[in-house]
């Protein structure tokens, strides 16, 4: 069956669904988490070399990927809000930025505490970390230049320009800071190489990463949610919705 | 047939887009040369910046010399942040960046005029005085001819991004501190590939990878930042 993805382009269309999706999400993301985290902590066996520490990467990665990914997924909301000038593509770039700003920030403080352990340091000036804290710089400036702009419409358009502008220059700044300086262990995870961890360990790694996506995607639409009705206030439908009122 | 009005486009796209970059170019120059000591002050302000640094560390010279490169980008990176609001707010304030949006020249044409000034008055004075800046970091002379190409090189990429985030900004609350949170962590690279030469060339290393990277940085940074530029001043403009 063809889905008219056009139907859901508007806010009103898409506040009921968002609001069935979100649960569901929020569900899938609780189960994978569990699972991953019995498989983490209770099945993968201990590491040979960095101990028990290791088992910080369950949360570490999944974070890290998801700082990026986030990243470019609201690159792609924000390029067909420009391109199309739908008011619904800005609101989940606007939904997004928040998560993404929590998982980079998660992503680092993870790191810091893996590091001491491991490298007997918190903060070691390596390319990821550092181009993982630049990230979190983009999303914190989309955020404030969003909250310093009072008109949402331009708010929308302004934003939308600096993801684009940060998205071109997200691979720039990470091959100039991994460049500058490389002492991070190498990539444990590669698609062309054979993964160098226990399987055990990979597995778990990765359900975390599909919770860590599952929790993203729930936090987003009900974030979305919560701006659509602050957006939309004013209009007819919100006020169908039980328990609202319109606001004159 | 009507007699074509002055300032068409009707000499093809180039000519136009070429007419309006001379424009603005010869414009902002003229008004920035009439404000000389604003100009002044934002030298003067490198100047102090990189004086700062010794006071706040060491006067001594192997660790100064270390610094050095490092420190003198992160004056120029400073400056160019300091003197951004000079490519669009007065002009917006008075009304004439609407009147040049209307213009049949292209705003992105325009708009690179604009930038190309900013960085004759801001960018280039401080390419000049960073060898003196050098000198009383001790760098010796092939690290300050390094130092100094790379500047050239990159101080327009800092003006051309810069002017993204000074168009974001315009007429926002805050603007000045937010500008530095938009723009600062897309300098890094341009930090980077610059004081990593200088780095280079005292490690006795080849530069000509970070001298390369700047300047496809700065072809980039021209083809595709006053069309970014553009559009957020006519976001702005709404």
């Amino acid at each position: 069956m063809a889905i008219n993805w056009y139907h859901y382009a508007s806010p009103a269309t898409f506040y009921p669904l968002a609001g069935r999706l979100a649960p569901w999400f929020a569900a899938i993301a609780a189960l994978l988490a569990a699972a991953g985290l019995w498989i983490g902590f209770g099945l993968a066996p201990t590491d040979a070399t960095q101990g028990e520490a290791y088992r910080i990467i369950y949360i570490h990665v999944p974070t890290a990927w998801m700082a990026m990914f986030v990243y470019l997924v609201m690159a792609f909301w924000s390029a067909l809000a420009l391109a199309f000038n739908t008011r619904l593509s800005a609101m989940m770039a606007q939904a997004l930025a928040p998560t993404g700003a929590l998982m980079a920030a998660l992503a680092l403080w993870t790191g810091a505490f893996w590091g001491r352990p491991t490298w007997g340091t918190y903060w070691a000036w390596d390319a990821r970390m550092t181009s993982t804290l630049i990230l979190l710089f983009l999303y914190l400036g989309v955020i404030a230049l969003r909250s310093a702009i009072d008109d949402p419409r331009r708010a929308d358009r302004a934003c939308a320009v600096l993801t684009l502008v940060g998205a071109v220059n997200v691979p720039i700044i990470y091959f100039s800071v991994r460049w500058w300086n490389t002492l991070h262990q190498g990539a444990s995870v590669s698609l062309t190489a054979a993964p160098k961890m226990a399987s055990l360990m990979l597995s778990g790694m990765l359900v975390m990463s599909f919770a860590a996506w599952a929790w993203c995607i729930a936090a987003a639409l009900w974030r979305v949610r919560a701006i659509i009705l602050e957006r939309e206030r004013g209009s007819a439908w919100v006020g169908t919705l039980p328990g609202m009122r319109v606001v004159p | 047939m009507a007699t074509p009005a002055p300032r068409s486009d009707d000499d093809g796209e180039t000519g136009g887009a070429l007419a309006g970059l001379a424009w603005a170019l010869r414009r902002d120059l003229k008004l920035a040369f009439r404000t000389r000591s604003e100009l002044a002050v934002q030298l003067l302000f490198y100047a102090i910046v990189v004086t700062l640094f010794p006071l706040a560390t060491t006067p001594e010279r192997t660790l100064l010399s270390t610094m050095g490169p490092g420190v003198l980008w992160v004056a120029a990176l400073l400056a160019s942040l300091l003197s951004l609001p000079r490519i669009f707010a007065l002009d917006q304030a008075d009304g004439t960046l609407e009147q040049m949006a209307l213009s049949p020249w292209p705003l992105p044409a325009i708009v690179s005029g604009k930038i190309l000034a900013h960085w004759l008055t801001t960018g280039l004075p401080v390419v000049v005085l960073a060898p003196l800046a050098a000198l009383q970091y001790g760098l010796d002379g092939m690290a300050i001819g390094v130092l100094v190409a790379g500047l050239a090189l990159g101080t327009p990429i800092l003006s051309l991004l810069g002017a993204i985030g000074a168009a974001l900004t315009l007429g926002v609350r805050g603007a000045g501190g937010l500008v530095a949170l938009l723009v600062l962590p897309l300098y890094v690279p341009v930090l980077i590939f610059g004081a990593g030469a200088v780095d280079a060339v005292r490690a006795g290393i080849a530069v000509d990878a970070n001298l390369s990277l700047l300047g496809a940085g700065l072809i980039a940074a021209a083809l595709g930042s006053p069309f970014a530029a553009a559009a957020a001043v006519r976001i702005a403009l709404d």
